[in-house]
């Protein structure tokens, strides 16, 4: 028995949180408690109040801000799915949010009629199939895409996996980036713009509405539709992470040998993960297109999918709460630095040393080595509902294993 | 005569110059169980790896409950029915004992993407009933109190019972199992005894593969000695104990 007098705080917890899982006796979810409650409904009349706090106190600005980070929130959940979930590193994610931009670009868009007298015969008023329909489309096209990434790169585990899907990234960028000669389909590095915006019931969501004597602007119009589209993609995920595929993924993270011995068929529940991920970037990508009203390939340089993952990876991998955390508060660490890295500067040595670019970049690399120092399954990692320490580690971590064999 | 459980014959597997199974051959009845036993080196674990598919034979045959079984991908071994254990246990660590259980019955149930979004009333009922059977096969191996820990967190013991619910989630007519009593002590190894005779008694058959004669001996109703990838002895355990090639194999020759 351990003395109470040396039971540390977060033993104390684990204690409390056995109590109430026996409580709930057999079931895995945790019992929901009344302060639980209060957090979440706590948790959304923020997330509903939001975008007026901003506006009220920083203007349009801070809303579009909110309508990134919310943008950001989704991408990571994607991504939260194959490499917080399944453990596959992806560092070539951003091409699905590409590929999501790019089909409502060039399916909303008067650009490919302007292009091809053929189609403009075709369509004398341009393709419009509007923002419904193209989310609808980009799912599997999407989906398709992971596939595609993910079919040669299924014998490859770590670092290896890193490279290639690295590589496949690029290629998609590099494409669309090229892809004006001799054909002009994606316009090239000059980009594709007069996106059309989203209507949502005849309301053009890029044009400032009211409601009610409530003036909205289209920030705040995007801000809850994405809103909407992030509960669904949480929802989703929860979903899916307590399901028999879950599981299934979960299983080939932590040893793929196993998996595969306990009847997982790890080629196809692998692709899944590729393709579910691949889904939900690809649906951001089209929000994304839609919001901007025009997308270049600027917008998917590597550094993006490294800033996509790293949300992920400090908010804590696997975990939804945590990774939506981790978008909370790297778009907002970000801005944060944007606006007081000159200001603070001028005010202590009276000159600017340091662009706040270059400064953000430093300190992010900088939190991104304290966390994964000090917290490496990130910020807010899934619970543990243990009831007591580790008392033995003589049996081997099958990570490192599943590495040397 | 009842149809054999698991009949293998003239497996031949060579690595390179290595001749590493010659001619191997065994027949396991339902409801035994049944050892494999040799010094190191001697192929078993090689024995192990073609029957469960991960290395292909040179030559062979195979019958599973009477029917041919040709274990070309390893996760089709599962489903056919034979679940296995690892030598160097291999646990899904992050996981909890209860969901490492419940992904062994993954190979016995369907529920896709669309059922787990969705989530109908089949497979509500599904979920539940993998959660149910996953906490009686805890209970069954003696672990059942620990059902909400972490896999690496168990102690050595319980990581072999956990790894043995697991192969049993998903109901194997043959449960193989690598060297389940390496790195045990004795009274670990009193129980895991305990714990084999009761699946034995419940109707499962086990290949055991050990290193351990005597727990092998105490334990097996019919067994097979290897020796440099050759069958040297068959049988009944009292008799393949007094066997002078199993001796020589374990002891050496003796010095003249």
């Amino acid at each position: 028995m351990t003395d109470p007098s040396i039971v540390s705080a977060t033993e104390s917890k684990a204690i409390v949180s056995k109590t109430s899982a026996t409580t709930a006796s057999r079931s895995i979810t945790p019992a929901f408690d009344s302060k639980r409650w209060l957090a979440i409904v706590g948790f959304v009349a923020i997330a509903l109040l939001a975008p007026f706090i901003a506006q009220t106190f920083g203007g349009n600005y801070w809303v579009r801000i909110l309508d990134f980070a919310l943008l950001y929130i989704m991408l990571a959940l994607g991504l939260n799915i194959v490499v917080g979930f399944a453990g596959l590193l992806d560092l070539g994610y951003i091409a699905f949010y590409a590929v999501g931009a790019y089909l409502m670009a060039l399916l909303s868009s008067p650009h490919l009629t302007t292009q091809f007298a053929e189609l403009a015969q075709l369509f004398p008023s341009g393709i419009h199939l509007g923002f419904w329909w193209v989310l609808l489309i980009a799912g599997p096209v999407a989906a398709l895409f992971g596939v595609m990434l993910g079919a040669p790169t299924l014998k490859l585990r770590g670092d290896y996996l890193a490279i290639v899907t690295l590589g496949f990234g690029e290629i998609i960028r590099i494409f669309l980036n090229n892809l004006d000669r001799p054909l002009n389909i994606t316009n090239g590095p000059k980009g594709i713009n007069a996106i059309d915006p989203v209507v949502f019931f005849g309301i053009d969501l890029s044009k400032p509405q009211e409601l009610l004597g409530v003036a909205l602007t289209p920030g705040l119009m995007y801000y809850y539709l994405i809103m909407v589209l992030v509960i669904g993609v949480v929802f989703v995920s929860l979903r899916l992470q307590r399901s028999r595929i879950g599981r299934a993924w979960v299983a080939i993270r932590e040893d793929e040998t196993a998996a595969k011995a306990m009847g997982i068929n790890t080629r196809n529940v692998k692709l899944l993960a590729f393709a579910m991920g691949a889904t939900f970037g690809g649906i951001s990508g089209v929000v994304f297109g839609a919001f901007q009203a025009f997308v270049s390939p600027e917008s998917f340089v590597l550094w993006e999918s490294i800033y996509v993952l790293a949300i992920v990876v400090l908010g804590g991998m696997g975990h939804i709460p945590g990774v939506i955390l981790g978008g909370i508060l790297l778009v907002g660490f970000q801005e944060f630095l944007r606006e007081l890295a000159e200001p603070v500067q001028k005010l202590l040595f009276g000159h600017v040393y340091i662009d706040a670019e270059v400064l953000r970049q430093l300190l992010f690399g900088l939190a991104l080595v304290v966390v994964m120092l000090y917290r490496p399954s990130g910020i807010w990692p899934a619970p543990k509902r243990e009831d007591r320490p580790v008392t033995r580690t003589r049996s081997h971590t099958s990570r490192l294993e599943g590495g040397a064999s | 005569m009842t149809t054999l459980l698991l009949s293998v014959q003239n497996i031949n597997k060579r690595f390179g110059g290595l001749q590493a199974l010659a001619d191997v051959g065994l027949h396991i009845a339902p409801g035994q169980i049944y050892g494999l036993i040799g010094p190191n080196g001697a192929g078993k674990t090689t024995f192990f790896n073609v029957i469960t598919g991960l290395y292909t034979p040179d030559s062979g045959t195979f019958m599973l409950g009477g029917k041919p079984y040709q274990p070309t991908a390893v996760h089709e071994v599962a489903k056919a029915g034979i679940a296995r254990t690892f030598q160097n246990i291999r646990l899904f660590g992050d996981m909890t004992a209860l969901e490492n259980v419940m992904v062994g019955r993954h190979v016995r149930t369907k529920a896709g993407i669309f059922g787990a979004v969705f989530r109908p009333a089949s497979v509500k009922r599904e979920e539940a009933e993998i959660e149910d059977m996953a906490h009686d096969l805890l209970e069954y191996v003696g672990i059942g109190q620990y059902a909400h820990y972490t896999a690496r967190n168990l102690s050595y013991g319980h990581q072999r019972r956990l790894e043995i619910a697991r192969a049993l989630a998903t109901e194997p007519k043959l449960l193989a199992l690598d060297e389940p009593a390496a790195g045990m002590n004795a009274t670990e190894k009193v129980e895991l005894r305990a714990l084999l005779d009761k699946i034995r008694q419940d109707g499962r058959t086990i290949l055991l593969i050990e290193h351990d004669v005597k727990l092998v001996m105490g334990l097996c109703d019919q067994m097979t000695v290897l020796d440099y990838g050759k069958v040297i002895a068959q049988g009944l355990p009292q008799d393949v104990q007094k066997d002078p090639a199993v001796i020589e194999a374990y002891l050496g020759t003796p010095a003249h």
